[in-house]
C-alpha cells in the first residue's frame, strides 16, 4: 500500500477562492471540523483578480432595487437556460451575504449617507455592484481570509490550537475524489458515497489522503484551457473534472464566457482582464472610425432597454429614469460578439481590438480615482496613460458558465451523495451567460449553502462513516506518478523522448481558441474533437525530468487530464447545441431557438467505472444527453411581462 | 560590445537573446545558473522565467498566479532588488544586460525562486482581529468615505511580503522575527485601529499598546524600505507605521489613560 499521509475531517472544502473559503466558514460555525485545500498560498485565489464588484439589490443606489429585478436581469442574461431556483436564492440572499462581510471588517466605498455604494454594470438594470475601487475581489478573499484567521484565533483561544477545527491546507492539489469502499465495490466501481481525498503537496511531492465524509468543489473555471485568457494557471478545470471522476454529470458545459475587454497589447498580457467598471463608470467603445459602433449591435430582446443614440446613452447616467442604458453596458456575450465582428470587418485596433475610452469621458483625477488598478495596469504594462488616451481591447476567456449539476437549495451534486459544489465550479445558476457582478455574489451564496449543507450531511451520519480503500489510494498515486515513468512518444520505439507537457498545453490552448472560441462551427468543432483525441494519447506520453519537489512540469503533466476532459466536454456539447445563445455563438445556427430553451446538455463519464484507459481517440471519454429543465414556476414567470416571454419560451411552455 | 542585432519574433516584434543568471537550488543549497532565452517586446520577467520553464527547465519552481500585479505571488529579487516579477517590463534593462533573478532573502529557500513565507502566516494569526460593534445589525453599518479612505488604503495590500523581505529588522537578524510582525502586519494593526467601527477598545483590546508591547513597532525605525518596494504604492510608514508609533506614545504618557489603566486594574 502507498504510504502517505493522512487526516479525518468532517468537511474538505476543495478551492480556497470566495466560495471554497465561505463554505469552509460556515462548515466551521456549524460546529464540524473542516478543512481547506488550496493549490496556492492562501489568499491568492482567483477571486482577488474580480475587479468591478458584487451584486446585490440593496437599493442603496436606487431605492426602487430590489431582489425581483435582480432575478430578472440575471434571467434575461442568461437568456433563460438559467435554474430559475438558483437565480431566485442568488437574488434573494446576495444583500445579507454582501452585509455579513462587513461585520468581518470589510470596507466597502461608501454612499453620502455612510451606506454601501453601488455602481453600474452591464445587464444591470439599477446601479446595484458593491465594491472597492476596482479591487473588489481582493477585498473579498482578504476578508473572508481574515474571518478563518478570527475563527482560528477562537479555536486557539479555547484549546490552544489555531488549527483545531479549521486547517487549511496551503498549495496542495487534489487529483482524486475517493469513494467509500463498501458501496464503491457494489455498485462496480462508480457511484458511492463520498469518503474523501487523494492529493500530493506542491511544494514535497508527498501524497496525503484526507477522510471526509463530505467534499465540497470550489475550484472555479477551466480557462487555461484557452489561448486567450484572463484565468490564471490554476484554472485548470479540477473540480469539473474531479466530479466527472467521481461520477457526478456537467451541465451547460457548452457555454463559456468571453469578457468582451480583455488587453490585446503587448502580446506577454494578452488576455489580462480590463474591467467592466470602465464602461459602467462612462467608458465607451469605438472602431478605427471613431465609431461608437454598440448602436449597431443592440438585438432584439433588448431593444428596448437600450439607448438608440449618443444622446440619450449619454443622458442616462446623470438622469436614469428618463433615459435608456448604453449599448456599451448590454450583457457580456453581446459586447464580446459585437467587438469580433469589428475586428473582423477590418475596423480594428492596431494590434487586433477596438479602442475602449474613458479619457474623453471623465477627469483624470476621477478616472485614477474609480480605477486605479486598471491605471496601474495599463501604465505599467502597455505605457498607456488611460486618463489620456484610448485602450486597445479585446474578448478573452473568463468564465464558465456550464458544470457540476448541483441541487439548488444544497449545493449537493447529482448522483454522488457527500459532494457538494459551489462557485465558477457549479453550473445552472447564469444559464447561458453571466452578468458582471454576479460572480462574486454567487460565491457568497452557494459557497455558504454548501458549507451549510455539507455540514448537516457529515453530522447526521454520526458513526455510519465512509472508508477509504488501501485500493483507491494506490491507483491515485501510480496515476500521479506516471509523468516521472513513461516509456516514450511512440509504442515501441525506445529512446523516443517523451512529449513535453508545456507544448501539450499551449496545442491544447490553440486548439480551444481557434476550434471552439468565440464563433463556433460544426467542422471546426469535429476537427477539435479529432485534435483533443489525439492530444490525449500523447499526454499519456507526458513526461518529466527531476523529482517531485515543486516540480511545476510534473504539476501540469499531472492537471492535462482535468483540462482535456474539460475540453472534450465543451466542443461536444457545443456541436451538440445547434442554435446560437449568451456564451455559445454558432455561425451555421446564428439565432436563437426557443426549443432550445429549456434544454440542458449532460456530460457524463463515457466509461462509468472512473478509469481513463486509452480508448479510441474518436469516441472519446464524454458521454452527452439531453435533459429538459425543470419549469419556471408561475410567480417567478409572472414578474416579466408576456411579450419579454414570448421571445425565449415556446406557446406551450406560456400555455397558450 | 553590443548586443547581437535583433532578430524578429513570430509575430513581427523586435526580439533579442537575453542573458539571464537565476538562482536553483533547494534548502541544502545551489548556485546562479546562466541562461540565454528570447526576450520579445513588452514582456516581464515573469514571461522570461516561464518560457525557460516551457524550454529549458521543465522543473524550475516559482509561483504565479495572476500575473497582473494582483495577487501578489511572484514576488523575488530581480538584480537584488526586491519587486513583483509580472510587474518588472523587460525593458527597463538593456538588452545587454544580465538579468539576475534570485528568490526572496528573508525567507527561507524551498527550491528554485520558491520561498517558505510560512513566517508570515503566522505573523497574521497573531493580529487580533476585527471586532464587530455589537448590537449593529446586517445592513446597518454607516461608515464616511473620509473615514474609511485610511483603512482602504491598507487594505489595498496584496501579500506580496516584499516589505517583510526587504525591512532590515527581520532581513539579517532572523533572531527578531519572533518579536517583530513585520510592516505588513503593524500596518494591519493600524488599519485595523483607523477603522471607524472597529470595536476592540470597548472588548478591552488596546490595539495601539499592543503593537508596540506585543508586535515589536519599537524595532521599526522609518527607514521607509518597507515604502520602497511597495508594488502597490502604499505609504506604509508615512501613513501606518508613524501614527500607529504617534498614537502607541501618546498612549504611554497620557496621564489620563495612565490614571485610567491604574483604575481598571483594581
Amino acid at each position: 500500500m502507498t504510504r502517505v499521509e493522512r487526516h479525518t475531517y468532517d468537511v474538505v472544502v476543495v478551492g480556497a477562492g470566495g466560495a471554497g473559503l465561505r463554505a469552509a466558514i460556515e462548515a466551521r460555525e456549524q460546529g464540524l471540523r473542516t478543512a481547506v485545500i488550496c493549490k496556492s498560498l492562501f489568499g491568492k485565489a482567483h477571486t482577488v483578480m474580480a475587479e468591478g464588484g458584487i451584486a446585490a439589490s440593496m437599493g442603496n443606489a436606487n431605492p426602487h432595487d430590489n431582489w425581483q429585478v435582480h432575478f430578472r436581469d440575471t434571467m434575461r442574461g442568461g437568456k433563460f437556460l438559467n435554474h430559475w431556483r438558483m437565480a431566485e436564492l442568488h437574488a434573494k440572499e446576495a444583500p445579507d451575504r454582501v452585509w455579513e462581510l462587513e461585520t468581518w471588517g470589510a470596507l466597502f466605498d461608501r454612499t453620502k449617507d455612510g451606506r454601501i455604494s453601488q455602481r453600474n454594470f452591464g445587464g444591470h438594470e439599477y446601479a446595484r455592484l458593491a465594491h472597492v475601487g476596482d479591487r473588489t475581489g481582493l477585498e473579498l478573499i482578504r476578508t473572508l481570509q481574515q474571518k478563518i484567521v478570527s475563527l482560528q484565533q477562537e479555536d486557539h483561544a479555547r484549546c490552544g490550537d489555531y488549527e483545531d477545527r479549521l486547517r487549511v491546507f496551503q498549495e496542495c492539489t487534489v487529483t482524486r475524489v475517493l469513494k467509500d469502499e463498501e458501496t464503491f465495490r457494489a455498485e462496480g466501481g462508480r457511484g458511492g458515497r463520498v469518503a474523501g481525498v487523494f492529493g500530493y503537496v506542491r511544494e514535497s511531492g508527498r501524497f496525503f489522503v484526507i477522510e471526509a465524509p463530505a467534499v465540497v468543489l470550489a475550484t472555479g473555471g477551466i480557462g487555461k484551457s484557452f489561448k486567450v485568457t484572463s484565468n490564471s494557471w490554476e484554472y485548470t478545470g479540477d473540480g469539473h473534472a474531479l466530479a466527472l471522476l467521481a461520477g457526478a454529470p456537467l451541465i451547460n458545459m457548452e457555454f463559456v464566457q468571453f469578457h468582451p475587454t480583455g488587453m490585446v497589447w503587448p502580446p506577454s498580457v494578452k488576455g489580462i482582464l480590463v474591467t467592466e467598471s470602465v464602461r459602467g463608470d462612462g467608458g465607451v467603445l469605438r472602431n478605427s472610425d471613431g465609431k461608437r459602433f454598440m448602436f449597431d449591435y443592440i438585438p432584439d430582446v433588448f431593444k428596448e432597454k437600450y439607448a438608440q443614440s449618443e444622446e440619450e446613452a449619454d443622458g442616462w447616467y446623470a438622469d436614469p429614469e428618463n433615459h435608456r442604458r448604453p449599448p456599451e453596458l448590454l450583457p457580456r456575450d453581446e459586447v464580446a460578439r459585437a467587438i469580433n465582428s469589428e475586428v473582423k470587418a477590418g475596423r480594428g485596433s492596431p494590434h487586433g481590438g477596438v479602442f475602449l475610452d474613458v479619457s474623453t469621458r471623465l477627469p483624470a483625477e476621477e478616472i485614477k480615482r474609480r480605477l486605479p488598478s486598471m491605471h496601474h495596469q495599463f501604465k505599467e504594462l502597455a505605457d498607456v496613460d488611460i486618463t489620456a488616451e484610448p485602450m486597445e481591447v479585446g474578448p478573452t476567456c473568463h468564465y464558465v458558465m456550464g458544470g457540476v449539476d448541483v441541487d439548488p437549495d444544497s449545493a449537493a451534486a447529482t448522483g454522488v451523495p457527500g459532494l457538494f459544489a459551489a462557485g465558477e465550479v457549479a453550473g445552472g445558476m447564469h444559464g447561458s451567460n453571466r452578468l458582471g457582478g454576479n460572480s462574486l455574489s454567487d460565491l457568497l451564496v452557494f459557497g455558504r449553502r454548501a458549507g451549510l449543507h455539507a455540514a448537516e450531511y457529515a453530522a447526521e451520519l454520526d458513526d455510519d462513516r465512509p472508508r477509504v480503500s488501501a485500493e483507491q489510494v494506490d491507483t491515485a498515486a501510480a496515476e500521479a506518478l506516471r509523468p516521472f515513468s513513461v516509456e516514450g512518444g511512440e509504442p515501441g520505439a525506445p529512446g523516443v523522448p517523451a512529449e513535453n507537457p508545456y507544448a501539450l498545453h499551449q496545442e491544447l490552448q490553440q486548439t480551444m481558441n481557434d476550434l471552439v472560441g468565440i464563433i463556433r462551427r460544426a467542422g471546426e468543432m469535429s476537427e477539435a474533437l479529432h485534435r483533443l483525441g489525439s492530444l490525449r494519447e500523447r499526454s499519456r506520453s507526458a513526461g518529466v525530468e527531476g523529482h517531485r519537489q515543486f516540480n511545476p512540469g510534473w504539476h501540469l503533466a499531472i492537471d492535462l487530464r482535468n483540462m482535456l476532459l474539460v475540453s472534450e466536454c465543451v466542443a461536444r456539447a457545443a456541436l451538440e447545441r445547434t442554435e446560437s445563445r449568451g456564451g455559445h455563438t454558432r455561425d451555421d445556427y446564428p439565432e436563437m431557438d426557443r426549443r432550445w430553451r429549456k434544454t440542458n446538455l449532460v456530460c457524463e463519464l463515457a466509461d462509468r467505472s472512473g478509469e481513463l484507459a486509452a480508448v479510441d481517440p474518436s469516441a472519446g471519454q464524454i458521454r452527452l444527453s439531453r435533459r429538459d429543465m425543470p419549469p419556471i414556476r408561475g410567480d417567478l414567470l409572472a414578474l416579466f411581462e408576456k411579450d419579454e416571454l414570448l421571445k425565449y419560451l415556446t406557446d406551450e411552455e406560456l400555455g397558450t | 560590445m553590443s548586443a547581437a542585432p535583433a532578430p524578429k519574433a513570430a509575430d513581427g516584434s523586435a526580439a533579442y537573446i537575453g542573458r539571464f543568471k537565476v538562482w536553483r537550488g533547494d534548502a541544502d543549497g545551489g548556485e546562479l545558473k546562466d541562461f540565454e532565452v528570447e526576450v520579445n517586446e513588452g514582456e516581464v520577467v515573469l514571461d522570461i522565467i516561464h518560457r525557460l520553464q516551457a524550454t529549458q527547465a521543465h522543473d524550475l519552481a516559482v509561483r504565479w498566479n495572476c500575473k497582473a500585479g494582483k495577487c501578489g505571488s511572484c514576488s523575488a529579487e530581480i538584480n537584488g532588488q526586491p519587486r513583483l516579477m509580472c510587474m518588472t517590463r523587460m525593458s527597463v534593462f538593456a538588452p545587454d544586460e544580465t538579468v539576475t533573478v534570485t528568490p526572496m532573502r528573508a525567507f527561507p529557500v524551498v527550491r528554485d525562486l520558491v520561498t517558505d513565507v510560512s513566517f508570515n502566516y503566522t505573523k497574521a494569526r497573531e493580529i487580533p482581529s476585527f471586532v464587530p460593534p455589537p448590537g449593529v445589525g446586517l445592513g446597518e453599518y454607516r461608515m464616511r468615505q473620509e473615514d474609511v479612505g485610511r483603512s482602504q488604503e491598507f487594505r489595498k495590500c496584496i501579500e506580496c511580503f516584499l516589505c517583510q523581505n526587504t525591512c532590515h529588522v527581520v532581513r539579517d537578524h532572523e533572531e527578531n522575527k519572533a518579536a517583530f510582525a513585520g510592516p505588513r502586519f503593524l500596518m494591519r494593526i493600524a488599519e485595523l485601529d483607523m477603522h471607524p467601527l472597529d470595536a476592540a477598545e470597548e472588548a478591552g483590546l488596546d490595539r495601539k499598546s499592543a503593537a508596540q508591547d506585543e508586535h515589536g513597532l519599537g524595532y521599526c525605525n522609518i527607514t521607509k524600505c518597507c515604502t520602497e518596494v511597495c508594488p502597490e504604492n502604499i505609504k506604509i510608514t508615512d501613513n501606518a507605521l508613524i501614527p500607529l508609533k504617534e498614537r502607541a506614545v501618546d498612549r504611554k504618557y497620557d496621564p489620563l489613560v495612565w490614571l485610567g489603566n491604574r483604575i481598571r486594574r483594581r
